[in-house]
């Protein structure tokens, strides 16, 4: 039983290893960013366990330094985070029967946890939501090292580390370019893609993610018969090749 | 009012409202034994095209218009596409990406 959890919690250091240079160095980033506005290391510590939501906190920065009212940052944090809104949706079959990891599972769901969560398969074996519980909390403790590491000691850093952040834009690159060699049905990810990019485009880039939400869920409801219609052709096909695959 | 106070206050606003935010789901839909053929669709298919969303979101602050013209994140963005295509390897695509981004703008442009 022992050597069974090592082996899974070194599967899920790997797989979260992207994650971890990312979110240390985000997470430093925004850490200097806090001390410099006269808030240290226990500030820093504080937000990332309780807020946990990375460019969130960075506006955070922002809204303490200049001492904006309550009400401000509630609306800033739901055009920020709106997003979030759909990772639930999404995880709501994955999250069901999740039992007492369920409402710290629901609480941690960053991008970053959601991608992984969304395309890694579960080891034969283990339990499904052991496994996205342990993706989360790890996810999390990089981001609360990083965050505390830059207040603290962010101006000790010596080699320039420009560029690390981009771990983050590769992540997601690397998902959706896996996502997209696995699915034959790609329909979805280019409603993803032209949708945000249309708004993008539209709407400038401090306020084009709520848009291209919108658009998105407008187009998937759309397209339903014929994402539908599809997916069952291609499962036909699927059954046909395997059949012709027996005989 | 007290300026430790109203920061204190500001962190617990932002954090609540962001617990919210990915709760609310849950708490509406996810309460039933069953859940409804529209929400499972969304569950199938929502997670492609929110990848799409990331990936244009990840891109949002290049400049196309002023130097070097997203060059560095275009180039690492497609050693990335390019590694995964052939070895289907994630932590070996993201870590030849990133330190060819980091190459790229602390040496070449």
């Amino acid at each position: 039983m022992k050597h069974k959890n090592v082996g899974l919690i070194k599967i899920v250091f790997l797989k979260t290893l992207p994650v971890m240079a990312g979110y240390l160095v985000l997470g430093m980033g925004f850490g200097i960013l806090l001390e410099d506005k006269g808030y240290g290391a226990l500030w820093a510590f504080a937000m990332s366990v309780t807020m946990y939501a990375g460019s969130m906190q960075y506006v955070a920065v922002d809204l303490l330094a200049s001492g904006a009212s309550l009400i401000s940052a509630a609306i800033m944090t739901v055009m920020v985070n709106a997003r979030h809104l759909f990772y639930g949706i999404s995880m709501i079959d994955r999250y069901k029967g999740a039992g007492r990891k369920k409402p710290y599972l629901m609480f941690a769901l960053t991008d970053e946890t959601y991608s992984l969560i969304c395309s890694e398969k579960v080891p034969e074996g283990v339990n499904p939501h052991l496994f996205y519980f342990l993706i989360s909390l790890f996810d999390q403790c990089y981001w609360i090292t990083g965050a505390t590491l830059g207040a603290v000691a962010g101006s000790l850093i010596q080699f320039s580390t420009a560029g690390v952040d981009f771990a983050m834009t590769a992540l997601f690159v690397s998902i959706f370019t896996e996502q997209w060699l696995t699915s034959r049905q790609h329909t979805p990810a280019l409603i993803g893609v032209l949708a945000t990019l249309g708004c993008l485009l539209l709407f400038g880039a401090d306020r084009f993610l709520i848009p291209a939400m919108l658009v998105i869920l407008t187009a998937l409801c759309t397209l339903r018969p014929k994402i539908e219609r599809n997916a069952a052709k291609l499962a036909e096909e699927d059954a046909h090749a395997k059949e012709a695959g027996y005989e | 009012m007290n300026e430790t106070l109203h920061a204190i206050l500001l962190i617990a606003v932002m954090a609540v409202v962001t617990a919210l935010l990915r709760c609310l789901p849950f708490f509406i839909f996810g309460g039933k034994r069953s859940t409804s053929p529209f929400i499972t669709y969304l569950g199938a298919y929502l997670p492609y095209a929110m990848m799409g969303m990331l990936l244009v979101y990840c891109y949002k602050n290049v400049s196309l218009t002023s130097a070097p013209f997203g060059a560095p994140e275009l180039i690492a963005g497609l050693v990335v596409v390019g590694l995964h295509v052939w070895k289907r390897n994630s932590l070996l695509s993201i870590g030849l990406g990133t330190l060819c981004y980091m190459l790229l703008v602390q040496l070449v442009f």
